[in-house]
C-alpha cells in the first residue's frame, strides 16, 4: 500500500469541483475521493448526518448511532479528531476523505452547534498531526 | 454491497489514505490486470471458494443447545446444519423476515431507515430490486450448492453486455460509448503499437525469433488487425467492433464498417477503467441470479428450519459461564419486553456493528477484533419505468453501464428479455467514497430525484418514462448499520483470527468472518467453518 501512497498523493491534485446540481436549491456533489462540501455545516449535513442524522441526535435500529447533539465526550477534540482518522467500531475513518482543513472545519462545527459549546477549536495543522498519530 | 460488490468506480481523485477498494482501483487503472489480480488474492479477494460438498458432522451432540444470533445466510446455515447434526436450535431475528442482507424489494413492501423515513415501494407485479447482494459468482461453490439443495431456481446475470455503455461527463462530449467499441478499440489500437514495436525489432531482446510470429499472428487475432497490422476501419476491425451499418438482406444490404475510435482519445477518457469490471475473476461469466430475486435464496433457507427462528428479537446481550450461554433480547412484538433465551453454545451471526455495541463476555483480544471492522458504505436505487427503453431502444439486454456521475453504474434486468412492458432498473449503486456517503444524507426522495436526474445524462429516456423509485443507503439499514465488513490490511492481520476463534461457548460467523468479505459465500462458508469447529468441540467434551 505505501508504494502507491506518492500516485495517490499525485492524484489528488487533481481533485476538481463538485457534480452541478441541476436543481437550483440541491447541494453539488463530490467529484472523486474527496470531499467536495466547504465549511463544517456542509460537512456535516453531507457526512455526518448520514448516520448521525441531520439533527445530530442518532438513530437506533439493531444498533444505535451516538447522538452527537449535547454529547459529553466531544469535550476532547483529540477524541473526534482520532474516530475521524481511525474509525471507531463501525464507524469509517472517514477524515481519510477529508483535507486537514476540512476535518478541523466539520470538528468545530459538531463541537459549537447541537448543544455543544467547546470553545477550544482546532487547527489545520493539529489535524495534520492526528493524522500523522493515526496512521498505521 | 458485495454481497454487494466491489465494483471499481472512475474517479479523477485518491483519498490521502487508500481504501483497499481504492488501492484496487488505483492498482488496476495504473499498474495493470495482473498487478490488480495479485493485490486482490493478497487481500482475500479473487480466491476460489474452497467448499467441497455438504459437511458432514460426524458424532454425537448428545443433545446439545445452540443459540444462533441473525437469521441471515450465515446464521441460518449453522442453524440448518446443526439441527441435521441432532442439536437443539433456536435463532434469534430482529427483522420480521429472514434472510438479513438477502433481501428482495418488491412492490407492496414498506421500508423504513434510520431516522425514520419510510418508503413503500410502487412497483408493478413481478419487478422488484435486490437492495443488497444481487449476483452470484461460478466460483462460489457453497451457495450454489445450497441453493440446488433447496430447490432455488438461477437464472444468469448477465455482467457483460457489450452493447451497455461506458460513460465520462469529461470525454466525448458526455456521450455514452458502447463497450464493444471502446473493448475492441483498446484491444486493436494496442494491438496494433505492439506489433509495430515488435515488427521494428523494439522487442527482440524478451522474444525469441520463433515466438516474434507467433505473438504477431496472436496480436493480429486478438486485436482484429489487417493483413499489414494496422487497426482501422474495414473487415478485420469490424468482424470485433460490428459495423457502422449493420448487414442486412436485398438490395443496398451491403455493411458499412465504422472508424474506430482512436486510441490516444480512448485513454485520455479513462474509459478503459472500466473495463476491469468485466475481467476480474469475481465479475467473470457464468453469473447468477435467483429467479424473482435474491430473497429467494433466504427464504429457500428458512423453509429448512420451521418454527426455529424467533421475529423481532433484538438481542441487548449476551452472556456465558462454564455452563451455558444467556442471551437477552427485547421482544420488539411485546413492547420491547425483555426475555431470555438459554443454550449450551452461540453462534452469533450479528454483523460487527450491531456486536461491537452490545455487552458480551468474550475475551479481550476478541473483543478487539470486535471493535477494529468499520462498515462500507454503499447505496442503491431501483428505478422504475413505464416501458423497457433500454432493450427497445438501445438494444441493451441486461447488464451493466458504467459512469463517473455519482450514480456510478446503471443495471439492467437480467430476465424477461424482449418481453415489452414496464421494468425497473438499478439505477445507481455506490461502494464507499464520498458520494455515498453524499446519498445517504439525503432523504429517500431527494436521493431517487438526483438518481433520476444523472441517469437521465446517459439515457434521456428517463425523463418522459420515469414513473416510481426506492432507495437503500446502508448505513442507514436499521438492522446493519452499514453494508459489510471493510477490513484494512492492518486490522485483519492483528484482529482476524482472534474474531474467529471460538470463545469459551461463543463463535462468531458472517461475512465479515470470512476472506469473502461482502459476499454471501463468504457467510456461508464462515458458518460452516465455525459449526466444524464447534462440533468437534463438542463431540470431544
Amino acid at each position: 500500500m505505501r508504494l502507491l501512497a506518492p500516485l495517490a498523493l499525485a492524484l489528488i491534485v487533481l481533485a476538481a469541483v463538485g457534480w452541478a446540481a441541476l436543481a437550483d436549491d440541491a447541494a453539488p456533489m463530490s467529484r472523486g475521493w474527496v470531499f467536495g462540501e466547504r465549511g463544517g455545516a456542509d460537512l456535516f449535513g453531507n457526512v455526518c448526518a448520514a448516520c448521525h442524522q441531520p439533527d445530530a441526535k442518532g438513530a437506533a435500529g439493531a444498533a444505535a448511532y451516538p447522538p452527537l447533539a449535547g454529547d459529553k465526550k466531544l469535550v476532547s477534540a483529540d477524541f473526534v479528531l482520532t474516530a475521524l482518522f481511525k474509525g471507531l467500531r463501525g464507524m469509517p475513518p472517514l477524515g481519510d476523505m477529508m483535507t486537514d482543513g476540512q476535518v478541523a472545519d466539520v470538528v468545530n462545527y459538531v463541537r459549537t452547534h447541537f448543544g455543544n459549546s467547546y470553545p477550544d477549536a482546532v487547527s489545520a495543522s493539529q489535524a495534520a498531526t492526528a493524522r500523522k498519530t493515526a496512521a498505521p | 454491497m458485495a454481497l454487494m460488490q466491489r465494483d471499481p468506480t472512475m474517479s479523477d481523485t485518491a483519498a490521502p489514505s487508500l481504501n483497499r477498494r481504492r488501492l484496487i482501483e488505483l492498482v488496476g487503472a495504473s499498474v495493470g490486470g495482473a498487478a490488480a489480480y495479485q493485490v486482490m488474492t493478497r487481500l482475500g479477494f479473487a480466491s476460489e471458494s474452497p467448499y467441497r460438498g455438504p459437511i458432514k458432522l460426524d458424532g454425537d451432540p448428545k443433545g446439545a443447545s445452540v443459540v444462533i444470533l441473525g437469521a441471515g445466510l450465515a446464521g441460518m446455515t449453522a442453524a440448518i446444519e446443526l439441527e441435521r447434526a441432532g442439536y437443539r436450535v433456536s435463532v434469534l431475528e430482529f427483522n420480521l423476515r429472514p434472510g438479513g442482507r438477502n433481501w428482495t424489494l418488491r412492490g407492496g413492501d414498506v421500508y423504513t431507515e434510520l431516522g425514520g423515513a419510510t418508503q413503500t415501494c410502487e412497483f408493478d407485479p413481478g419487478l422488484y430490486i435486490n437492495p443488497g447482494p444481487w449476483r452470484i459468482p461460478y466460483h462460489h461453490h457453497a451457495i450454489l450448492d445450497y441453493c440446488r439443495r433447496f430447490g432455488v431456481t438461477l437464472e444468469p446475470f448477465i455482467q457483460l453486455n457489450h452493447n451497455a455503455f461506458l460513460h465520462s461527463s469529461n470525454a466525448f462530449d458526455g456521450k455514452p460509448q458502447r463497450i464493444r467499441d471502446v473493448k475492441a478499440d483498446f484491444s486493436g489500437g494496442v494491438s496494433e503499437l505492439l506489433a509495430k514495436a515488435t515488427r521494428k525489432g523494439a522487442l527482440d531482446d524478451e522474444v525469441s525469433t520463433e515466438d516474434r510470429e507467433i505473438l504477431l499472428e496472436a496480436l493480429r487475432s486478438i486485436g482484429a488487425l489487417d493483413k499489414d497490422f494496422r487497426y482501422k476501419a474495414g473487415e478485420d476491425s469490424a468482424y470485433h467492433r460490428g459495423h457502422a451499418k449493420d448487414p442486412g438482406g436485398g438490395l443496398g444490404a451491403e455493411p458499412i464498417d465504422g472508424a474506430p475510435i482512436g486510441l490516444h482519445d480512448i485513454l485520455t477518457s479513462r474509459l478503459w477503467r472500466s473495463l476491469q469490471n468485466f475481467l476480474s475473476y469475481d465479475f467473470q461469466t457464468t453469473m447468477f441470479q435467483p429467479v424473482g430475486g435474491m430473497g429467494r435464496i433466504g427464504e429457500a433457507f428458512a423453509r429448512q428450519i420451521p418454527d426455529r427462528i424467533r421475529y423481532g428479537a433484538k438481542v441487548v446481550s449476551i452472556r456465558q459461564n462454564e455452563t451455558g450461554v444467556t442471551v437477552a433480547f427485547e421482544d420488539l412484538a411485546a413492547s420491547g419486553a425483555v426475555r431470555e433465551a438459554k443454550a449450551d453454545w452461540c453462534v452469533c451471526a450479528l454483523p460487527l456493528t450491531i456486536l461491537s455495541q452490545l455487552p458480551i463476555d468474550v475475551s479481550a483480544p476478541m473483543k478487539a477484533a470486535i471493535d477494529a471492522v468499520p462498515y462500507a458504505s454503499a447505496v442503491k436505487f431501483g428505478l422504475q419505468f413505464s416501458r423497457r427503453f433500454w432493450e427497445e431502444d438501445e438494444h441493451i439486454f441486461g447488464g451493466i453501464s458504467y459512469t463517473d456521475l455519482p450514480i456510478r453504474q446503471i443495471s439492467y434486468p437480467s430476465t424477461n428479455f424482449n418481453a415489452g412492458g414496464k421494468g425497473v432498473l438499478l439505477g445507481g449503486y455506490t461502494f464507499d467514497g464520498p458520494n455515498s456517503y453524499e446519498f445517504t444524507a439525503m432523504p429517500p426522495a431527494e436521493r431517487i430525484r438526483r438518481a433520476v436526474e444523472f441517469g437521465a445524462q446517459i439515457h434521456p429516456q428517463y425523463g418522459a418514462e420515469f414513473e416510481n423509485g426506492v432507495s437503500v443507503a446502508w448505513h442507514r439499514v436499521p438492522f446493519t448499520l452499514g453494508c459489510a465488513g471493510d477490513w484494512s490490511d492492518e486490522a485483519r492481520s492483528a484482529h482476524y483470527n482472534d474474531l474467529c476463534q471460538i470463545d469459551g461457548r461463543i463463535v462468531l460467523a458472517g461475512e465479515h468472518a470470512s476472506y469473502i468479505p461482502a459476499w454471501q459465500e463468504g457467510a456461508i462458508l464462515s458458518a460452516l467453518d465455525a459449526i466444524q469447529r464447534l462440533h468437534r468441540r463438542v463431540v470431544a467434551s
